[in-house]
Order: structure tokens, then sequence, then C-alpha cells
């Protein structure tokens, strides 16, 4: 019995191995990725640090998968795309789920990516000889950020069809093509279904194609210049050096990378999955919002969350550079990106030494940040309800006269709140009026609101001269906790000239 | 190698090949295969003039040739002093469209017979603009673009007033010239003339 056990065994894996044989002699690949997969590495770069590479590719492979189980069920065409998410989100089983992994692989995939660029540049990885490692990563950044933004138009609906027209107009100010550029994009004369199918052919076959493609080249160059090597201060890329150097690491620590560094790539990467399946269960699909009918127009169109950093600054930029910024900014900044090993590719490696780099990126990173933060609140934009929406607080009506009474409901009627706050109330695009009166007296606060300027309409047309000087009282009144009220400094010196004032008029006496 | 492959032989520069090289790029087959290259290089041109011609298509067409004169509805649905939504089916809808074929504009009646019908698009970048009355404002939710009732340029990032459609008065019926989404560079023309500039909106009316 035992005996015909092992005979079983040993003929199974007699089989198996001759099966293996057959394969492998007609395919002649499994020997050569074993070998790749077990390439020597020097064992100082078997760090945490260092699997962010892997965990985009892993989340590319799974977004390939949602995106095809998806395409099983979405229409792509503007008449219906929208209605085919909210199928896939109540009708298709598990449709819901599908949409939120694909949609939250999405997020974490471009934040990988910039973590594993952000781990590259501050270890100095892009020098020699792994230059155009670097610029195909900075490709498939791009194409990443193409995934996310056509991603987005996939959504179809008011984001998206008013994310098409952002689109169309910025691409309406490049000169002497605008108009053909704009046609182009959308694919005819209007946001439509030439539109969407042409975002849908991008999304679902130009891009990925170009960037599984551009991620093989990428690992390819990995395999053939190996992972950089930790840096250390004071330890200088030559292109004369480098390689040489590099060889005897890998001869005197080399360590086989899979298993004896892969495995954190592995483990980081099941912890980023599970994350990225944590999210979809719990927080669910994005979308799709309201639907794309361009007479809705009660909406405040966004961009998805890599973009609205994008989205801050065309707020912020001044009206005379804006175009020129638009166009000019994105080419050099990709120039700068693609560029950098060209002019950067020699030298020290390590953090410490490279003081001015750290600087940029510190620079760089908080900026984003900051305009990232903005986009989630509009501070710029007119809060479109706040008028009826957001009441005045009692405290600035208590006490007062009734003509500053009637200035309140003025304020609040003519909109004023839209742009401006009252006890953090309302928009933010104007300055908050809690303290208006120390800081503008009477006559400019009159100037303000009827000529405007700064940034604000002229509102003259928009008010008679009994709501006009009801408003400016409300206003008036408006001196925070009590603080002394702004003065005309000019009033003193009136007051005490010796020039011969007009006699006081008399008040008339009443019966 | 492939230097000296692609060099005409007897050409100058090959002079460094030795005879036997010389000869090599003189055979039969090397000529075959370059004449072979150079009929796969002419299919290839021939070919991109089509695949080209689709790709462009869109972006060939004149905005001048795009759209036409739509009702918007009775003049009588347009009380005089006052700024109304309107809605209309784009002339220049296609197949499969939906409801995106569908447009907004504002339409503001400054006298019997003269309006003004604005662009729902902001000029900054395209976003939907919202009118209030009370504040005689257009605005902007994106950016907070503003313009006045006129549909010039008030506050915020825009760098001109309201894209303005053309108008005129047809048996009673209000009628608009549209086909392009208005932007900086397609605002909506016809024949050839250019949208009404807030400016000229004055010479428009006489």
């Amino acid at each position: 019995m035992a005996e015909t056990g092992k005979d079983l065994k040993k003929t199974a894996i007699d089989e198996g191995l001759k099966l293996y044989k057959w394969v492998e002699s007609r395919l002649g690949l499994i020997q050569p990725a074993v070998e790749a997969a077990e390439h020597p590495t020097p064992s100082n770069n078997a760090s945490w640090w260092y699997v962010f590479g892997s965990a985009a590719t892993v989340l590319l492979i799974m977004q390939v998968m949602t995106g095809v189980l998806l395409a099983l069920v979405y229409t792509p065409s503007a008449g219906e795309a929208w209605s085919s998410l909210q199928f896939l989100n109540h009708n298709v089983a598990l449709g819901w789920y599908l949409r939120a992994l694909h949609g939250w692989g999405s997020d974490f995939m471009i934040a990988i990516v910039i973590l594993h660029m952000l781990q590259v540049f501050i270890w100095g990885a892009y020098k020699f000889p792994r230059e155009l490692t670097w610029m195909f990563g900075v490709v498939l950044l791009l194409l990443t950020l193409g995934m996310a933004f056509t991603g987005q138009v996939m959504r179809f609906d008011q984001d998206a069809y008013w994310g098409l027209g952002i689109g169309a107009s910025i691409s309406s100010r490049v000169p002497l093509i605008g108009a053909p550029l704009v046609h182009m994009v959308l694919g005819g004369p209007i946001i439509g279904a030439a539109t969407l199918s042409r975002f849908f052919t991008l999304h679902v076959f130009v891009i990925p194609g170009i960037l599984i493609g551009a991620v093989g080249v990428h690992v390819w160059m990995v395999l053939k210049h190996g992972v950089s090597d930790w840096p250390m201060p004071g330890r200088i890329v030559l292109k004369s050096t480098y390689e040489r150097e590099y060889h005897e690491l890998v001869e005197k620590t080399g360590i086989p990378f899979v298993p004896d560094a892969a495995w954190k790539d592995a483990v980081f990467a099941a912890a980023i999955m599970f994350s990225v399946m944590a999210c979809a269960f719990f927080f669910g699909p994005f979308g799709p919002g309201g639907m794309p009918d361009p007479t809705i127009i009660q909406t405040a169109p966004k961009p998805d969350s890599a973009f609205l950093w994008i989205y801050a600054v065309l707020a912020f930029l001044p009206t005379e550079i804006e175009t020129p910024v638009m166009l000019v900014v994105p080419v050099i900044g990709i120039a700068f990106l693609l560029l950098l090993p060209v002019f950067f590719g020699e030298g020290e490696r390590h953090w410490a030494r490279r003081p001015v780099a750290m600087l940029t990126i510190s620079v760089l990173a908080v900026g984003l940040g900051i305009f990232t933060r903005l986009g989630m609140y509009t501070p710029w934009s007119p809060v479109m309800n706040a008028w009826s929406g957001d009441a005045t607080p009692p405290q600035y009506i208590y006490g007062k006269t009734p003509l500053e009474r009637e200035g309140a409901l003025v304020l609040q009627d003519k909109q004023c709140r839209n742009c401006h706050q009252l006890s953090g109330q309302g928009g933010q695009r104007g300055p908050a009026l809690d303290d208006i009166a120390t800081r503008m007296n009477e006559d400019q606060i009159i100037r303000q609101v009827l000529q405007g300027g700064g940034n604000m309409p002229a509102y003259g047309n928009a008010l008679n001269p009994s709501e006009t000087k009801a408003l400016v009282a409300f206003l008036s009144s408006l001196r925070g906790q009590n603080l002394t009220p702004a003065v005309d400094s000019t009033r003193g010196l009136v007051q005490q000239s010796s020039m011969p004032r007009p006699p006081e008029p008399v008040p008339t006496q009443t019966p | 190698m492939w230097n000296d492959f692609f060099k005409y032989p007897g050409d100058s520069k090959s002079d460094t090949l030795s005879p036997e090289g010389k000869a090599a790029a003189h055979t039969r087959r090397v000529f075959l295969f370059k004449a072979a290259v150079a009929m796969n290089a002419i299919v290839g041109a021939v070919l991109a003039v089509p695949l080209l011609g689709y790709i462009l298509g869109p972006s060939l067409k004149k905005s001048s040739e795009v759209g036409s004169w739509i009702p918007l509805g009775s003049i009588e649905e347009f009380p005089m002093g006052e700024t109304r939504l309107a809605e209309f089916v784009s002339p220049v809808k296609s197949l499969g469209d939906g409801e995106t074929a569908k447009v907004a504009c504002w339409v503001r009646r400054t006298s019997t017979g003269s309006f003004q019908v604005f662009a729902i698009n902001c000029a900054h970048l395209g976003c939907p603009v919202r009118w209030f009355a009370q504040a005689k404002l257009f605005l902007c939710p994106c950016h907070g673009g503003a313009y006045y009732e006129t549909g010039e340029r008030a506050a915020g990032p825009p760098e001109r007033g309201l894209f303005q459609y053309r108008t005129r008065i047809e048996n009673g019926a209000l009628m608009i010239h549209a086909g392009d989404m208005p932007t900086l560079a397609t605002q909506a023309k016809c024949t050839g003339k250019p949208l009404v500039q807030i400016a000229s909106a004055a010479e428009e009316k006489a």
C-alpha cells in the first residue's frame, strides 16, 4: 500500500516534469522569467521604501480586470451611459462593488505612482544609468493621470459634462488652432455622443495599450540595470565608475530578488489591495452624480481629487497671464521632469547632499497640498444659496435701529451673503463683514457698494437710494467685538479748522 | 551595419566599404528588399490619408458652417425687463446625444422688440452661470466669475463678457443662431460673421 503511494507520487512528479519540459522546450519563456525573478540585488535595497513600483503594477492589473468587467455592462453612449451606471449600481449583482473597486483603485494608483516617483526622486535613483527608466516613469505618470481624467468622463454625470466643457474652454485658448482643437477634443461642435465615444476609446483602448507597453519597457530597464542601491552620502554616481561599483556591490552583498527582497513587495501589495477592497466596501462607488442634462444648471462642477489643485490654480491666476500660464507652464513642467536626469545624471544621490532638490520637492509638495485643500472647499466660489439659506445671526440685529434692520434685510435680499460671511456663514469670495465698520468708514462703504472694484461687482444698478442708505447703515453698525469704528482721519482736521463753518441748522420746533 | 546597408552603392560615403562589402550592397536580394521597403512606405503613406482624414474630420469643419437659426419660443414668454432661463435642442445634435443635445441659455428682454440671449457657458472655462435677479448678476459656480445683467464682465477671472447668440424675431417667435458650444475660439457664428460682441450689441439693434 505504502509502496504504491510512493510510486504514484513519483509518477505524478515525473509526469509533471515531463509536461513542464514539453512546454518550456517549445515556449522558452519560463526559464528566463525565473532567472529574471531570482536575479541578485544588493541587499541594502531590500527595503520597505522600495515597494511602491510593484504595488502600482498590481493596482494596474486590478484596474484592467475590473475595467474589463465593467465594460460588460457599461454603455458608452451619451444618451445611456449615466443610466447604465445607475443600472450597475442598483440592478447588477455586485455591480456597485466592481465600480467601487475601479474608482478607489484609480485613486490609490495615482497616490502610489506619485509616492513611487517621490521615492525615486528623493533617493536619486533617476541618475545614470537609469535616466530612461525615469523618463518612461514620467510618461507612465502622465498616462495614469490621463486614465484618471478620461475615467472621470466615463462617469458621465454633471461633473463629467462640465469638466469636458472646461477641457474644451482650455483648448479654445490655444492660439491659431483653438477652434479645430475644440472640435477635435469634443469630436464635433458640442459635448455629446461623439465626445463620450472618443474618451471611451482613449480610456479603454489607446491609453491602456500604451500604458501596458510602457510598463513593460519600464520593468525591462529595471531588470537590465538592477534595482538602484541604497544611496550613501559621498558615494558619487559617475558614468565612468557606477556600473562597475554596482556590480561589485551585487557580487559582495547580492541576494536573490525573489524571494529575499520581493516578500516585502508582496506584503505591501497585499496591504494596498486590501485597503482598496476595504475602501470600496465601506465607502462604495463614486457617483454617478446628477444626470448630464446641460439644462440643469443648479450644479457646482468639480474635478476628481487628482485634478483639484489645477482647478484651484485656475481660480487664482490673474486674467492677463491666465492663458499663457495654462498653455506654457505644463509644457515646461513636463519637459523639466523628462529632462531632469539629463541635467542631473551624475553626482550625489543621498538626500542630505542634495539640498536644492529636497527644497524644490518640499515646496512643490506643500504647494500641491495647499491648492488641493483649497480645491476641496473652493473659497473663491459664491455660495449660491447663502442669501436664502444662511440667516443673519440674531446678535447682529439685536438692539439695532429700524434703518439698520432694514439694511440687514437688504444684505440678505441682494444676495451679498453669497460672497460675504457673517459669523462664519456665507460665501468666502469677498471679505467677511463681521467687523467691516472697523476697516471702512461710511463713505468708503458707499463707494465700494455702488462702484464695486477689487473684484467686487458694482451694485449701483441693483440698489435704489433708500436700499443703499439702509444697507450702509447696517454695515456701519458691524464692528465685531464692539471695536472702534474706522474714521476718516481728515475729519478731525475739518472739525478743528479755522475756516468759518456754516451755522448749525436750528431744529424746527414741532408743536 | 544598418548604416552600410542604407548607403547607396557607389555613394562616396560608401568608399570605406571593402570591395566585398560594396558587392554585397549590390546584390539582387538587397535591391529587392529595398524596393519592398519603398513599396511599403508608399502603401503606408497612401493609407495614412484616409486615416488622418477620419481622425481630423471633426476639426476640419469650419465653425461658420456649423449651426442654424432655431426658435426659442414666442416672445410673449419673455416678460419685458426680465432675464429668464430658456432651453433648446441643439440644431447640430447627432445620433445618440441623448440629454446632452439640450442647451440652456439666458434670455433678457430689454424692450418690445429687442432681446439679449446669453450662452449658459461662462467665458472663463465654460461652467453654467446662474442669474441672480435681486443682485442683477450672473454668477459662475466654478471660479466665481460675475457678469452684469447686460452680460458685461463684472468681476472674477473671465476676461470678457458672456457670449451672446445672434437673435431675430420671426412671426412673433424669438429666433437665435446656435451651433458650436461657445468658447473663446468657437463662438456661435452665422455666415462667417462673428458672434455679437457685447460692445456691438447697440449696433445690432440699430
